[in-house]
C-alpha cells in the first residue's frame, strides 16, 4: 500500500486550530481596508496597486497553504490553477462573454476537473515523487497555454476590458476593485479556517503527521486529500480570475513553474500552516520584489541567496518569529 | 461452539528467497485472547502487518467475521472492526490524548468528513471518547499532547483507539516492550480488564504477562507455528522449549 | 513523411534520450540514496554548457575545453555542497525545494551578468564536423553521433561503477536502504559527496556536450530538469537503469511526437487546426504518458528493488 508520507513536518506543539482566535488575521484585515483612506490622504497610488497585487496572490497563497501547510502535500505545480484561472477570465473576456457570473463557474469547474485528474495521479505518489509530478503537470499547463496561438502564445493577451459583474461595470474602479479583493480574501480566509477546524480539516491535518494511523482508524486518505486538493486548486483559480482582471493581460508566466515556487515561499515565508501567516507571506514577498526590482534589474541576484538563507537560518517563518516576540499568541 | 472471528488458513509470504511467512493457520474466538509468541524475527509483525491490511500475503486466506479480507485495505478492514495496535507507537503527536480518540469516534460517526463542522469542540464525539480515555486510564491526561506522553501512556492511548473502532477483534503488536515495571503492569491490568469482552491477538515477549492473560498460546518459529494450545500444554512442548523458551521454560 | 525523416527522427530522439539521461542519472541517485531532491541540478547542466563556452574559445580545443570545464563544473559543484546541500539533507523536502529554488534564481541571473542574456554556442569541433551518410541520400550530423556514442559510453562506465565495484554497491544499497547503510559504518558523508560529485558531473558533461548543437542560454537548465523529472518518474527514483529506459522513452515520445503530431492530426482535421492542436498537444505529450505510467504503476517501469 502506498500513502504519500508528509515531506512537511508538523509544526512543534501546534495548538487545535480550534482554540485559535483570529487576531492577527482580523487586526491585518482592518489594516488592509484603511489602505484606500491612507492613499487617499496621500499615499502614493502605487500603493493601491501593489497591496490588490499582493492580496490576490495572498488568496493563491492560502490555498495552497491548505494542503501545503495543514495537508502536507508540497505541491510545485500551483501556479498552474492560477494561470487556469487567469487564462479561463482573458478567453472569455476576449470572446465578449465578460460576466463574472458566467466566467467563476468555468474558472471553478475547469480547475475543479484539472485537480481532480491531475490529483488522482499525483496523490499515489510520496514524497519527492509527488513534487516532480505537481512540477509536471504544471509545466504542462504551462506549454499548452503557450501553444494558444489564437490567444496570445507565448507573448501573452491582452484584455481590452475587466469583467462585469451582473452587467455592472464594478471592476473599473481602482478603490470599487481593491474592496471586492479583499471581500474574496477575507471569505477565503473565513471558509479555510472552518474547513481546517472542521471534522475533514483534523484528519488532513492527522495525515499529514501520521497517514498510517489515519487509514488503520477507517479513513480513506488518498481521497481525503484529492477533496482538500480539489478545493484548494479552485480558490487558487479565483485568485486567477481577480489576477487577469487586475493587470487586464494573461500570459504563460502566470503558471510557470518559477512563480510555483514563489507561492511555496510565500507561504513558507508567513508561516507554514498558520493560514495568516500564507497572507503576511504574499504581502512580505510583494514588497519585498517591489522594492528589490526597484533598486536593479538583477535583483533576483539578491532574492534567490535570500531565499537560500531564509531557510537554512529560520524555521517557523515570519508567523515563528511573531510568535517568538509575543505576537499572536496561540493558547 | 461460535464461529471464531479471525481465521487465517495456509497465509504465506516470502520477500525474495526469504519466507517470512510459512503456511500460518490461526484462529481466535469471540473473547479469546491468543497470544503469539516467538524469537525476534520470526514474523510476528509481518503476520500482523498481514492480518491488519498493511502488507499481502501471496497465498492463504484471511477471514474476519466469516469475510474474506485479503483484498480489502486497512481503512475498510478498520471499519468493519479490525482495530491494531503498532509494535512502535503510532499517534498523530500535535493532537491531544482526548483528539487522538475522538479521531477514532469520528471515524464511525455519521458525517466523519463534513467539511463544516467543527471537530474539537464536538461533544458527540468527545463523550465517547473520554469513556474510552477512561477506560485506559488516561483521564488526568487527556488534553496532553500525544507526542509528550510517556511510553507506557503512548500504549494505553493505542489501545483507547483501538477501543473507538467497537472492534470485534484487536491485533496488540507488543504492548509491553520499552516499558517499565510499574507501567507494564498497569497495561496487563488494563489488557485483562478486557479480556472477554473482545477477540485479541496478542503478540508479545513478556512471558509472565502471555502466561498471565492468555487462553491460546501459538508459537512462531522461522514463519511457521510450532505449537500451539493452551499456555501449559505449550510451556511444556518441548519442540517449544528448544526452540524458544530455553531451559528456564 | 518518408523514411529517411522517419530515421533522422528516430536518432534525434535517441540524442535527447541520451542527453536526459545522463542529466536523470545523477539526478536519481541523489534522490535515491539521499533523499534529497535538489531543483539545481539543472543548473549544473547550464554552467556545465557556459563553462564549455567560455574554455573552448580560451583553449581552441574542444576536447581540452571540455575537462576544464568539467573540472571547473566539478568545484563549483563541490562548492555548493559544502555551502547550502550539506546542511538540507536533514529537512524536510520542503525546505530543500525553496532552498534549491533559490539558488536556480541566483545561478540563472548570475549566468546572464557574467556572460549576458543572449545565447551563446559552442563550435562543432572539426573533428567531429561534417555528416554521416545512412543510407542514399540521408545524412545525420556526426556530432550527434558522437553525442550519442559518448553517451553510451559513459552510460556504460556508470553501469560498470554501480553493478561491479565496491562503491556502487554501496550506492545501490543506499539507494534501496540508506539508514542502513549508515549503521553499517559506512562514512555516509563521504558517500553522499561522491554520489553528488558524480551527479554533478554527468550533468555538466551533458550540458557541455549539448552546448554545439542546442543554444546555450539562461534558464536552459530549467526545462532539461522538469524532463529528467518525468524520466525518473516514468523510470523510478534511485534506479539509473529505469532512467535509461525511461530517458529513451521520453526523448522518442517527446521528438517523433512533436515531429509527426502535425501530420497524424491532419489524417482528422484541417491543417490550421492540426497545427494548433498539434503544438499543444505534442508538448503535452510527455506528460500524457507520465499520467498513464504512473497511473498504472506509481513506482515507475522499473524502481530500484527493495523500494515500494
Amino acid at each position: 500500500m502506498s500513502i504519500a508520507s508528509p515531506s512537511v513536518p508538523a509544526p512543534a506543539a501546534a495548538a487545535a486550530p480550534a482554540k485559535r482566535r483570529p487576531v492577527v488575521a482580523i487586526v491585518l484585515f482592518a489594516l488592509l481596508a484603511l489602505l484606500p483612506v491612507a492613499v487617499s490622504l496621500g499615499l502614493p497610488s502605487h500603493w493601491l496597486t501593489l497591496v490588490t497585487r499582493a492580496m490576490i496572490f495572498a488568496i493563491a497563497a492560502l490555498s495552497l497553504d491548505l494542503i501545503l501547510g495543514v495537508g502536507g502535500l508540497v505541491s510545485f505545480g500551483h501556479a498552474a490553477f492560477v494561470g487556469i484561472g487567469a487564462y479561463a477570465t482573458g478567453i472569455m473576456i476576449t470572446e465578449g462573454r465578460g460576466e463574472a457570473l458566467l466566467i467563476l463557474p468555468v474558472v471553478l469547474g475547469l480547475c475543479a476537473l484539472f485537480a481532480a485528474v491531475t490529483g488522482a495521479v499525483s496523490l499515489r505518489t510520496r514524497g519527492v515523487t509527488f513534487i516532480m509530478i505537481t512540477l509536471a503537470f504544471g509545466q504542462m499547463v504551462y506549454f499548452l497555454a503557450q501553444a494558444l496561438s489564437a490567444y496570445g502564445g507565448d507573448d501573452g493577451l491582452t484584455l481590452y476590458e475587466r469583467s462585469t459583474v451582473l452587467g455592472f461595470d464594478v471592476f473599473k474602479n481602482r478603490i470599487g476593485f481593491f474592496y471586492v479583493v479583499l471581500g474574496v480574501l477575507v471569505a477565503c480566509y473565513a471558509v479555510i479556517s472552518v474547513i481546517v477546524a472542521s471534522r475533514f480539516g483534523r484528519v488532513l491535518r492527522a495525515a499529514r503527521e501520521n497517514a498510517t494511523r489515519v487509514a488503520v482508524t477507517g479513513f480513506h486518505v488518498g481521497r481525503i486529500r484529492l477533496v482538500a486538493y480539489i478545493i484548494s486548486g479552485m480558490i487558487a483559480g479565483l485568485s486567477g480570475f481577480l489576477l487577469a482582471n487586475q493587470t487586464e493581460f494573461v500570459s504563460p508566466a502566470y503558471m510557470s513553474w518559477p512563480r510555483s515556487g514563489e507561492l511555496i515561499f510565500m507561504v513558507v515565508l508567513g508561516g507554514v500552516g498558520s493560514l495568516h501567516g500564507a497572507i503576511i507571506g504574499a504581502l512580505a514577498f510583494l514588497f519585498a520584489e517591489d522594492v528589490l526590482s526597484g533598486l536593479t534589474e538583477h535583483w533576483k541576484v539578491i532574492f534567490g541567496p535570500m531565499i537560500v538563507l531564509f531557510v537554512l537560518f529560520t524555521r517557523g517563518g515570519l508567523v515563528g518569529l511573531m510568535r517568538k516576540l509575543g505576537v499572536g499568541r496561540h493558547d | 461452539m461460535t464461529e471464531p472471528v479471525l481465521v487465517l488458513t495456509g497465509v504465506q509470504k516470502a520477500f525474495g528467497a526469504l519466507k517470512v511467512t510459512d503456511g500460518v493457520n490461526l484462529s481466535v474466538a469471540p473473547g479469546e485472547l491468543h497470544a503469539l509468541i516467538g524469537p525476534n524475527g520470526a514474523g510476528k509483525t509481518t503476520l500482523v502487518h498481514q492480518i491488519s491490511g498493511m502488507l499481502r500475503p501471496d497465498t492463504g486466506s484471511i477471514r474476519f467475521k466469516g469475510q474474506d479480507v485479503i483484498a480489502l485495505p486497512p481503512e475498510k478492514r478498520a471499519r468493519a472492526g479490525l482495530a491494531r495496535t503498532f509494535q512502535i507507537t503510532s499517534t498523530i503527536p500535535s493532537l491531544s490524548v482526548l483528539e487522538n480518540v475522538a479521531l477514532g469516534v469520528q471515524a464511525r460517526a455519521s458525517h466523519p468528513l463534513a467539511l463544516f463542522r467543527n471537530a474539537a469542540r464536538d461533544e458527540s464525539l468527545n463523550g465517547p471518547a473520554w469513556v474510552a480515555v477512561e477506560a485506559v486510564g488516561l483521564s488526568d491526561r487527556a488534553h496532553v499532547l500525544a507526542g509528550r506522553l510517556s511510553h507506557g501512556e503512548k500504549r494505553a492511548l493505542e489501545i483507547a483507539m483501538a477501543l473507538t473502532l467497537e472492534p470485534a477483534a484487536i491485533l496488540l503488536d507488543e504492548p509491553l516492550a520499552g516499558v517499565g515495571r510499574e507501567e507494564g503492569e498497569r497495561l496487563i491490568a488494563l489488557l485483562r480488564s478486557l479480556k472477554g469482552r473482545y477477540a485479541m491477538l496478542l503478540v508479545e515477549h513478556d512471558m509472565e504477562a502471555v502466561f498471565a492473560l492468555a487462553d491460546t498460546v501459538s508459537v512462531l518459529v522461522y514463519g511457521r507455528v510450532i505449537a500451539s494450545g493452551d499456555p501449559a500444554t505449550v510451556r511444556a512442548d518441548p519442540a517449544v522449549r528448544e526452540a524458544y523458551l530455553g531451559e528456564e521454560g | 513523411m518518408t523514411t529517411g525523416l522517419l530515421i533522422v527522427q528516430i536518432l534525434n530522439g535517441l540524442q535527447l534520450g541520451i542527453l536526459l539521461f545522463l542529466v536523470a542519472a545523477g539526478l536519481t541517485l541523489v534522490f535515491g540514496v539521499m533523499d534529497f531532491i535538489n531543483l539545481a541540478h539543472g543548473v549544473q547542466y547550464m554552467l556545465g554548457a557556459y563553462l564549455a563556452v567560455t574554455f573552448v574559445s580560451l583553449t581552441g580545443s574542444f576536447v581540452l575545453g571540455l575537462a576544464l570545464a568539467l573540472a571547473a563544473a566539478l568545484v563549483i559543484g563541490l562548492a555548493l555542497e559544502f555551502l547550502v546541500f550539506r546542511h538540507l539533507y536533514e529537512r524536510d523536502h520542503l525546505d530543500q525545494v525553496l532552498a534549491t529554488f533559490g539558488l536556480i534564481l541566483l545561478l540563472n541571473q548570475g549566468v546572464k551578468m557574467v556572460w549576458g542574456a543572449a545565447p551563446l554556442s559552442v563550435p562543432v569541433p572539426a573533428f567531429l564536423a561534417g555528416n554521416v551518410a545512412l543510407m542514399e541520400g540521408i545524412l545525420y550530423p556526426t556530432y550527434r553521433f558522437a553525442l550519442i556514442g559518448a553517451g553510451l559510453a559513459v552510460g556504460a562506465l556508470l553501469w560498470f561503477v554501480v553493478e561491479k565495484t565496491r562503491t556502487g554497491m554501496l550506492l545501490r544499497a543506499g539507494a534501496s536502504n540508506a539508514p542502513m547503510v549508515s549503521a553499517l559504518g559506512v562514512d555516509i558523508n563521504k558517500l553522499f559527496m561522491i554520489v553528488f560529485a558524480f551527479g554533478t558531473m554527468l550533468a555538466a558533461f551533458a550540458g557541455a556536450m549539448a552546448a554545439p548543437i542546442l543554444s546555450v542560454e539562461p534558464g536552459m537548465g530549467d526545462n532539461i530538469l522538469i524532463l529528467a523529472f518525468v524520466v525518473i518518474v516514468v523510470g523510478g527514483i534511485g534506479s539509473i537503469r529505469g532512467a535509461f529506459v525511461g530517458a529513451l522513452i521520453v526523448g522518442l515520445v517527446d521528438t517523433l511526437g512533436r515531429s509527426f503530431m502535425n501530420d497524424l492530426l491532419r489524417l482528422f482535421m484541417s491543417a490550421p487546426s492540426a497545427r494548433a492542436a498539434g503544438a499543444a498537444l505534442s508538448s503535452m505529450l510527455i506528460y500524457l504518458v507520465m499520467a498513464i505510467v504512473l497511473f498504472v504503476r506509481p513506482e515507475g517501469l522499473l524502481p530500484a528493488k527493495g523500494r515500494a
